[in-house]
């Protein structure tokens, strides 16, 4: 089984903002400091979720419809894996360092 | 109706076999579930296009006049609705209540009326409480003695499952699963869309109560298994499968038939394997695209005119001694 064609380059990317867009998160993979606050924008028709993967993890946004943002300051570094749990196929990641 | 076109792969995604647990519900809670339907029925005939879809020479006044008016209580005919998605907006389908309002006034328009109504997931767009509440409202309306539903990963945002339940999980065990018997038929409604991760999952507990379940049928009583997303490897890609439905499937194997109805998918689509044949519903609210054929499974903008094609319900009929069940997909009128 191969991923999804819109899946973005895994090559990470700076900034604090990741777009929701064709039922993928872009970029894939974000890198950001410690600190530093992350904005998801919803910019299908249909809605989304951000949630870290497994249980009990740090992103747990509510059903985002179109337009819809959800926003989470890091503050510990660590690698967090994150998916839409509507379309558990989207997956990313946000790399948080000091 | 359109929509109908061949898959290859079996259902990839099963791995191995894990010991059970003994735990959750016993076979008496079971049997609480169990006898909604009451007594047996006595076969005869029954009118309509499904059933006469069935019928056979074994019923040699199943095409009479005489033998449809003796036939009204005497076959199994029930109706399959699913992915209402009350309270999605989008350019796909901006009036997704009239369109649902629609599919229950054809159930309501069928020239019967269905043992029961199974609606099959995605209930909801977006599992707020008002949207729970305005289509169990919408439910009652169905002309039937019965409403059934499984939740659909609309139905789950955030809370596993919780507001449903709390909404449609009367009655039902573990995380909203149940079982029903019915004109000899064995209905079996599963869980798969709580806490997903890539693919449809069900877990050990509910695959334990599967295998109590069934424990004591005969293998010549037909199955009919509910679920949201397929038991099958649909397309994987895009999540359409379920991660550990091949150990449901292995338990399934020893039964003459089993029929497996899902929705999720938008579209209809079937397949055989063996003893089991799979059955994908369409949606009363939007089309979704073709396994692959679009970058992503994002709802579908047509015309009106195709958007209609698109949608529709199911009726299924069984009549007592046939080995299968007949399904009958009709777009909304």
């Amino acid at each position: 089984m191969s991923p999804p064609s819109t899946s973005a380059s895994a090559a990470p990317v700076a900034g604090d903002a990741v777009a929701i867009k064709n039922f993928a998160f872009s970029p894939a993979t974000l890198k950001v400091k410690v600190g530093t606050t992350v904005t998801w924008t919803n910019q299908d028709t249909d809605a989304h979720t951000v949630t870290s993967a497994g249980s009990g993890g740090a992103l747990h946004s509510a059903a985002l419809n179109t337009h819809a943002t959800y926003s989470y300051t890091f503050t510990k570094p660590g690698t967090y894996s994150y998916l839409c749990t509507i379309h558990p196929f989207m997956t990313a990641t946000v790399e948080v360092t000091r | 109706m359109t929509g109908y076109y061949d898959s290859h792969d079996g259902a990839s995604a099963g791995d191995a076999e894990q010991p059970a647990t003994e735990h959750g519900m016993s076979r008496r809670q079971l049997l609480r579930h169990a006898g909604w339907f009451g007594g047996a029925v006595v076969l005869t005939v029954a009118s309509g296009d499904v059933i006469s879809h069935i019928a056979d020479s074994r019923e040699p006044d199943s095409m009479t006049a005489a033998g449809a008016t003796a036939a009204a209580n005497s076959s199994l005919r029930f109706v399959q609705v699913s992915d209402s998605h009350i309270g999605f907006r989008g350019p796909a389908n901006t009036d997704v209540v009239g369109s649902f309002t629609e599919a229950i006034n054809q159930v309501n328009s069928l020239g019967f009326r269905p043992d029961f109504v199974m609606h099959s997931g995605d209930l909801t767009h977006l599992s707020t409480a008002g949207q729970f509440d305005q289509v169990k409202q919408m439910l009652t309306g169905m002309q039937t003695d019965r409403v059934f539903t499984v939740p659909g990963e609309h139905d789950s945002i955030g809370d596993a499952g919780r507001a449903y339940r709390q909404t449609f999980g009367m009655g039902t065990l573990g995380d909203g699963w149940y079982s029903f018997d019915t004109h000899g038929v064995h209905f079996i409604a599963l869980v798969n869309t709580l806490s997903l991760e890539k693919l449809g999952h069900l877990g050990n507990d509910q695959i334990d109560f599967v295998r109590r379940d069934i424990a004591g049928l005969s293998s010549d009583t037909p199955i009919v298994v509910f679920s949201h997303i397929p038991l099958f490897a649909m397309y994987p890609q895009w999540g359409w499968s379920t991660d550990d439905a091949l150990k449901v499937i292995a338990l399934l194997r020893r039964f003459s038939s089993v029929t497996c109805l899902n929705g999720h998918v938008h579209q209809l689509f079937t397949k055989t394997d063996g003893n089991i044949t799979f059955h994908s519903a369409t949606t009363t609210a939007y089309p979704l695209p073709k396994p692959g054929r679009a970058p992503a499974p994002t709802p579908q903008v047509v015309p009106a005119r195709q958007l209609k094609d698109a949608l529709g319900i199911r009726t299924v009929g069984y009549r007592q001694g046939d080995r299968e069940l007949a399904v009958k997909d009709q777009r909304l009128a």
